[in-house]
């Protein structure tokens, strides 16, 4: 069984690149040259040299004792929430930044739900100094006050995405109709490993970043480079796709995925696309994803803006079909009281979709010798206001 | 003969519109489609609503949007289209995105199709590359043209793949745009009908996208077989209602 994406475009039955004509020319650009660029030296110094000058990397690998202790399992947090601007998002859009340059683009274009990658997004622009527009659902701008306003510290021109339900698959839909208009100098930064191959792919190499630096940290601290599971929360699955990349041929470690049930799998305000989820059609991308019997794409619900994407990488679709990948839901109830455990128990403050990940000790039983990795995908303060109404702080 | 073919095959140069089915009204998709019909419009897209119409500019986002509120389904636009073939007799074509047709399952929805009198399929997401490998002998299988897009930033070689696979008429975007996004044309549109007039393509053109009025409807006919209204129709529907289609036509020509 293969885990990576085949010539097509494709990881098993899923992914492939369903775009509209106005968008081949840009994508095969892309398909045909983002693996050569990728390789060549001088892009490599770059991305290395801004991964470690300006995000901040390597990530610490920290052994939580206390939380080892409660749950009497060995965990390891890897924390991508220590990187500039907060979570794993900027590993993506450094790496597509400079690909964008190698292409010779001068405008870049970006889609966001709560805010967090087109706050990655125009950070990268603004340290290139390149035009930079964010598209954000209506409703989204009004609930994510702070991450608007920091966009727009950073040069960023943010624009409404007003159609549909107003929200995050809205704010993807009108970055890719920007694209169709502007088709020659602009690139479309996505932010997660979904969309037309070979976004899936080109997003999970840069966040694989997150799984090579596990195994060798891991190699330091245990003398051991495979962990016997690593977890992640998925809304559209890059910080899991990162997290699992270099275990996923290793079967001897196990691969955790962590959904959000919203208020409950079934309770019609949801965003676990993997129970939910029927093969289907989504930003040029064929995937399990949440519709209607009709073939209408609804919208998910998660008390993580993060979360509540209707869709999910074909990668995952692919895990969670060939059972590579364990797949739990996590309730908004269950994920908040995980949040403020980690808070409490290490002094970390989780971003919400990282606190679904924590939740995970609820579903599943580890044995204490095992060695558990849970990707810390990103830190809380942006969640502050939802966290202060939920505990009454 | 498809009914599409033989209408290529007459000496004229054809006028297409496209309707968002299930929109202003529900249950207007007959009568617009007979009406269109009586004023002379030479061959019908029939829209099926989409909930994220990637291609679209903001009116035939709305139209679907609208259009799904009311309650239009796939299930319930092959129901209001059974009898259609009693009444009209002009090529009608289903414009639609590619999830809705997955979902009905691809054959079924092909076989229902034919059974209707539908002649053909625009389906702006569907690549050919996918239609070629998985679905082309379902679609011939039911006497269906399939048509394909092509932009300015096509090349040569690619539009020559896609006439190949053609059987019927290549769809020609106007300009590098979504839907009702451009008003006129320039220079940039002129070089590129004629770039694609010059290859001597074996499958006929019909132009859309931009198409607003009498003039984009003669300019993007002068070297194409005919052009296809949508975005400016449905405007004219939302301001004027369904019974002034007669208005709308008698200004194209």
């Amino acid at each position: 069984m293969s885990y990576t994406v085949n010539e097509k475009g494709y990881y098993g039955d899923f992914g492939g690149a369903f775009i509209p004509e106005m968008l081949y020319p840009n994508v095969e650009e892309l398909r045909t040259s983002y693996l050569q660029i990728m390789e060549t030296p001088s892009f490599q110094k770059e991305f290395n040299q801004l991964l470690k000058d300006y995000v901040g990397r390597p990530s610490p690998l920290f052994y939580a004792k206390r939380l080892s202790e409660k749950y009497n399992t060995k965990v390891y947090l890897k924390r991508e929430d220590l990187n500039h601007t907060g979570a794993h998002k900027v590993n993506n859009t450094i790496g597509q930044i400079l690909v964008a340059k190698h292409l010779g683009k001068n405008r870049i274009i970006a889609e966001t739900g709560a805010g967090q990658h087109g706050v990655a997004t125009a950070t990268v622009c603004a340290l290139m100094g390149i035009q930079c527009v964010v598209y954000m659902g209506e409703i989204d701008i009004e609930r994510q006050a702070p991450n608007v306003a920091r966009m727009k510290m950073l040069g960023a021109e943010v624009r409404p995405a007003k159609s549909g339900s107003k929200t995050l698959k809205d704010a993807t839909n009108e970055a890719i109709r920007d694209w169709i208009n502007n088709p020659v100098d602009t690139h479309y930064i996505i932010g997660s490993a979904i969309g037309p191959h070979p976004y899936p792919d080109m997003v999970t190499r840069f966040q694989a970043i997150i799984s090579e630096e596990i195994k060798w940290q891991l190699q330091e601290k245990e003398g051991r480079e495979n962990p016997d599971y690593v977890v992640a929360c998925i809304g559209g699955g890059s910080n899991a796709a990162g997290t699992y990349y270099h275990f996923l041929d290793n079967p001897e470690v196990g691969i955790i995925a962590v959904e959000a049930a919203g208020k409950g799998v079934h309770s019609g305000e949801s965003a676990a696309t993997s129970q939910l989820g029927k093969e289907g059609i989504i930003h040029g991308c064929k995937t399990l994803l949440m519709q209607t019997n009709d073939g209408q794409i609804t919208e998910p619900y998660s008390i993580s803006a993060g979360l509540d994407y209707p869709g999910v990488g074909p990668l995952h679709s692919h895990l969670y079909r060939t059972g590579r990948g364990e797949f739990f839901s996590v309730t908004d109830d269950d994920a908040m009281t995980a949040g403020l455990e980690l808070s409490q128990l290490e002094g970390i403050i989780p971003a919400i979709e990282t606190s679904h990940a924590l939740a995970i000790f609820n579903d599943k039983k580890f044995k204490p010798d095992d060695i558990v990795v849970i990707s810390l995908s990103g830190r809380g303060d942006k969640d502050l206001n939802t966290y202060i109404d939920y505990f009454k702080l | 003969m498809n009914r599409i073919n033989k209408k290529l095959a007459a000496d004229k140069k054809l006028l297409s519109i496209y309707f968002t089915a299930g929109y202003p009204e529900l249950n207007d998709t007959v009568k617009i489609i007979e009406d269109l019909e009586k004023n002379g419009v030479d061959m019908i897209e029939i829209g099926l609503p989409f909930s994220d119409p990637l291609a679209d500019g903001p009116t035939i986002q709305e139209s679907s949007t609208a259009a799904l509120k009311n309650g239009m389904t796939t299930k319930l636009l092959f129901e209001q289209l059974a009898d259609i073939r009693k009444t009209v007799s002009i090529p009608l074509i289903i414009m639609g995105y590619f999830n809705p047709m997955m979902q009905y399952g691809v054959e079924a929805f092909c076989a229902k199709c034919q059974e209707i009198g539908i002649d053909g399929l625009i389906i702006p997401d569907l690549p050919v590359a996918e239609y070629h490998e998985h679905y082309q002998h379902i679609f011939e299988k039911y006497g269906l043209v399939n048509v394909f897009l092509i932009t300015p930033q096509t090349s040569d070689e690619r539009i020559r793949f896609i006439d190949q696979v053609s059987n019927g008429f290549i769809y020609m975007v106007s300009s590098a745009s979504t839907t009702g996004a451009k008003n006129t044309f320039g220079n940039e549109q002129s070089n590129y009908f004629d770039r694609i007039a010059a290859l001597q393509l074996q499958n006929p053109q019909i132009v859309g996208f931009g198409i607003s009025n009498k003039a984009t409807f003669e300019q993007a006919t002068k070297t194409a077989k005919g052009a296809i209204i949508g975005s400016a129709f449905i405007k004219h529907l939302t301001h004027n209602g369904v019974d002034s289609i007669a208005d709308f036509i008698s200004s194209i020509r």
